[in-house]
């Protein structure tokens, strides 16, 4: 008796928690596609059967059928297994590009708004000078300088973002240090560092979180274009850039454009859509 | 049923005090009103009428619902709120009205002056290009005859040189100036019915009242109703004929406001009534009174502060402004001194000079013999531990990422003073002087209202056990009973804890009620000094005598009363 209504409480506190979320349906579809990406890149195998390198001749350019999703490429290898299997890296990379953004442009930012005076005007020319470099321009020749693999594209994405979230970080940076409870936390003896870590770091990543689940979906698009025009790893890899890339030379079998096209649009439009549904919230 | 019997009350008591209902119907006539949002019912079955060229004040505090009323009036609920029940405006039902029928109304019968001039604004486009689409209002084809009326109009409501005004931006104008130019446009269309929510929250004192006479007078020269929005009871009775007090969205008490203001009859019209500083000038007189010891005696001879001979000019757009000119003030251990003063009075510089936040050009300030002067950030750290400040505004000197109990340990942290468990202790023995429950320990500042938010600042800055708290405006943002609730607190600490307390505002009637001596600012200059019995019974100065006029006291309502004062005692007698 006491079990079934502690659960069913339990239950309806945890409804009540989603309905207090207020988590609109295309929310929670973006959710779940994003859920599906993040589990084709950790366990690739459990969702296909097939082999992503080796395919059967025989079977080579099928359509879309029940056997195959996406159907098959030139070599008769499954599209959809080279897909899921493509995840890993196109989403690792994308990763490795926001945090490299967040980090060191959210330290830049910091560093730059809190101190001002001549740092605030040596990181903000630095910053300047990233921007006026086209965003795609200073990752192809980042890649170029550093090598032609996947990482290297990530890095080279990650570096072309690291002005906006100066940018950003910076100004919420001077925001939050003109705020009250900042000046009371050094009437209240705290140090400059640590009004820095604890007051103002906190209150002022609030506004970069969006902005850096934004930048991943940005990520994905911009590693996917230096993996079309091959600055990515070489085949037999999937990424969906490059699958898009091999595709485009079968046009009468439009699938293989299709397939990882669609895929790349709906993993990048639900990011966005749950960028701004967390800024709204916030 | 119950609201029913207030409604036919409300109604007897408007023959009985002889208000006429002027025509043949009420201008304004709101019945069984209910307003929702989802399923929250914010105001329920609330009902009042408004006569022709008379005005009706609604009373509470925030959350009370009485805004909502007059967006339900104007039809300007935000999405999502449904308003059920009857409003009949010139004996028009209006609720139920399309709204493309009901815009014609809106500006040109019914006025409206919001409650921050500051924000209604646009900050870019000048007054008088804002005024003439508001101009639009009026039948008149001409631009030209248009732009006279602007004028005539804001030279009406007390703007001195209204092309100036014209031609200005709002940033260029005082608060005060632009309330005029808001409450000016409001009567521009000459409408029935002006509703003012909270018109003067955001203004001093004498401009408050220059507002609020303001409004009297155009109410009788133009023959305008008007709905009076307030959580102040000293101002609605002092303004209006009637009135309707209301708690979370129920009527607690209405009728004409001699009988509700002398003889208040619910519990919370009483609450309120007793809550309000300028009624009550000795209310706290058993806490306050013993501090007066300190004053004259040798304690006097050495002072907890002394400030003496400070100036500080700051250089505003190449030009020098004295925000504090050869200012000096003791203030005795265990006894509080009030710095009172209008906006731009350098009350605020003043206090951040005594706490070392900046530097004086010239003069000494000391704090328990300590000289602050011409120290080092690093080197008043050891001061700050013994003065302590407690901000204006609740609403920002909170990190909204912290939880409580963070908050209030911070500065035993940050000071590295006892053990984990001592600081613990103090934590909590800090909310408990301050009356706020365990149960709060792990929210975050957005979880709490504003009278709890200053209450966990207060605590915050008692944790230390400092001598000297600095009060800046530390109730300006709460409504009137969280006042009464805050300092009911800080009061009864200082009686426990013999602090030393230098409290800011531009509330005189709160100042009568809990300082020692108190110092009058002005331009920057103290322009009297003296302890509270000097100088609220003896002013020399006239700037002082004008401050103390200003304070709304409900000397007109009293006047008004069908009965004589001391009635109201007999009255809460029987009904306790």
């Amino acid at each position: 008796m006491t079990l079934a209504s502690a659960s069913s409480a339990s239950y309806v506190t945890a409804i009540s928690r989603l309905t207090a979320l207020r988590v609109p349906p295309v929310v929670a579809l973006s959710f779940a596609i994003v859920a599906l990406a993040i589990a084709w890149s950790l366990a690739p195998s459990l969702f296909t059967s097939y082999d992503p390198v080796n395919g059967v001749p025989a079977q080579k350019l099928l359509g879309p059928s029940a056997a195959h999703w996406f159907g098959t490429d030139h070599l008769g290898r499954d599209l959809y297994t080279r897909v899921v299997y493509g995840t890993a890296s196109s989403v690792a990379s994308a990763l490795i590009a926001v945090v490299i953004g967040v980090v060191a442009g959210g330290l830049i930012g910091l560093l730059a708004g809190f101190f001002g005076g001549w740092v605030d005007t040596l990181f903000a020319r630095l910053v300047d000078v990233l921007l006026a470099i086209p965003k795609f321009l200073l990752a192809v020749i980042v890649v170029t300088a550093i090598g032609f693999d996947t990482t290297n594209a990530a890095i080279a994405t990650g570096v072309s973002a690291v002005a906006l979230f100066a940018r950003v970080m910076r100004s919420e940076v001077i925001k939050t240090r003109q705020a009250t409870f900042v000046e009371s936390s050094f009437l209240l003896g705290g140090s400059r560092w640590h009004i820095l870590w604890r007051h103002v770091l906190p209150n002022a990543s609030r506004s970069v979180l969006p902005l850096a689940v934004l930048q991943f979906g940005d990520s994905i698009l911009v590693i996917a274009s230096l993996a079309f025009l091959g600055y990515g790893d070489p085949p037999p890899a999937s990424d969906w850039g490059l699958l898009i890339s091999i595709g485009k030379d079968y046009l009468k079998w439009p699938w293989l454009v299709y397939a990882p096209a669609f895929v790349t649009i709906a993993t990048v439009l639900s990011v966005n859509r749950i960028s701004r549904w967390l800024r709204k919230t916030d | 049923m119950a609201s029913q019997n207030r409604l036919t009350e409300l109604f007897a008591h408007t023959d009985a005090t002889g208000l006429p209902l002027q025509r043949s119907a009420p201008l304004l006539r709101v019945d069984g009103l209910s307003v929702s949002y989802g399923p929250h019912e914010v105001v329920s079955n609330i009902g009042f009428q408004l006569g022709r060229g008379k005005s009706l004040a609604l009373i509470g505090e925030s959350g009370s619902g009485k805004s909502t009323i007059a967006r339900a009036v104007l039809r300007l609920l935000p999405s999502g709120g449904r308003a059920a029940g009857r409003v009949e405006f010139d004996g028009q039902e209006i609720l139920g009205l399309p709204e493309r029928r009901f815009r014609p109304l809106r500006g040109r019968a019914i006025g409206f002056v919001p409650q921050d001039p500051g924000n209604s604004l646009n900050p870019v486009r000048t007054i008088g290009a804002q005024a003439m689409e508001a101009a639009a209002l009026v039948d008149e084809p001409n631009k030209a005859i248009r732009k006279a009326l602007i004028l005539e109009t804001f030279a009406q409501v007390g703007l001195d040189n209204p092309q100036r005004v014209y031609d200005s931006y709002p940033h260029q104008l005082s608060g005060g100036m632009l309330q005029r130019v808001l409450i000016g446009l409001a009567v521009l269309p000459r409408p029935s019915l002006l509703v003012a929510d909270e018109p003067t929250s955001a203004l001093d004192v004498t401009i408050q009242k220059r507002i609020l006479d303001l409004l009297s007078k155009l109410q009788h020269e133009l023959e305008i109703s008007l709905l009076l929005i307030t959580h102040d009871l000293a101002i609605a009775a002092e303004r209006a004929d009637s009135l309707v007090v209301l708690k979370d969205g129920v009527v607690q008490e209405a009728g004409s406001t001699a009988s509700v203001f002398s003889a208040p009859s619910s519990t919370y019209a009483r609450k309120l009534h007793a809550d309000v500083p300028a009624l009550n000038p000795d209310r706290y007189r058993a806490l306050r009174d013993p501090g007066f010891r300190f004053l004259g005696t040798k304690a006097d001879k050495a002072p907890k502060i002394e400030v003496s001979g400070v100036t500080k000019t700051f250089t505003v757009d190449g030009k020098v402004l004295t925000a504090v000119n050869d200012v000096s003030f003791v203030v005795p251990a265990g006894t509080t001194h009030a710095l009172v003063g209008e906006s731009g009075s350098g009350k605020t510089t003043a206090i951040r000079l005594l706490l070392g936040l900046e530097q004086p050009d010239i003069g000494n300030i000391a704090v328990a013999g300590e000289q602050l002067t011409g120290r080092s950030h690093g080197s008043l750290r050891a001061v700050w531990r013994h003065l302590q400040l407690v901000y204006q505004n609740p609403f920002t000197s909170l990190d909204p990422t912290w939880k409580v109990e963070q908050l209030v340990r911070e500065p035993l942290d940050r000071f590295k003073i006892g053990t984990r468990e001592e600081r613990s202790a103090r934590v909590r023995e800090a909310l408990a002087n301050v009356g706020l429950g365990e149960h709060l320990l792990s929210r975050k500042p957005e979880a709490l209202s504003g009278g709890q938010r200053q209450r966990v600042a207060i605590a915050r800055s008692l944790v230390l056990k400092p001598d000297v708290i600095v009060l800046d405006e530390p109730t300006s943002a709460l409504d009137v009973s969280v006042q009464a609730d805050i300092v009911e607190v800080l009061l009864s600490l200082q009686a426990k804890l013999g602090l030393t307390y230098v409290f800011v505002s531009h509330d005189l009637a709160l100042v009568r009620q809990l300082a020692h001596t108190v110092s009058v600012m002005q331009r920057g200059r103290i322009v009297e000094h003296g302890t509270v019995t000097d100088i609220f019974e003896r002013p020399r100065e006239p700037y002082t005598r004008s401050l103390l006029e200003s304070i709304p006291s409900g000397a007109a309502a009293i006047a008004r009363a069908p009965h004589p004062r001391p009635q109201r005692f007999v009255n809460e007698e029987k009904i306790a």
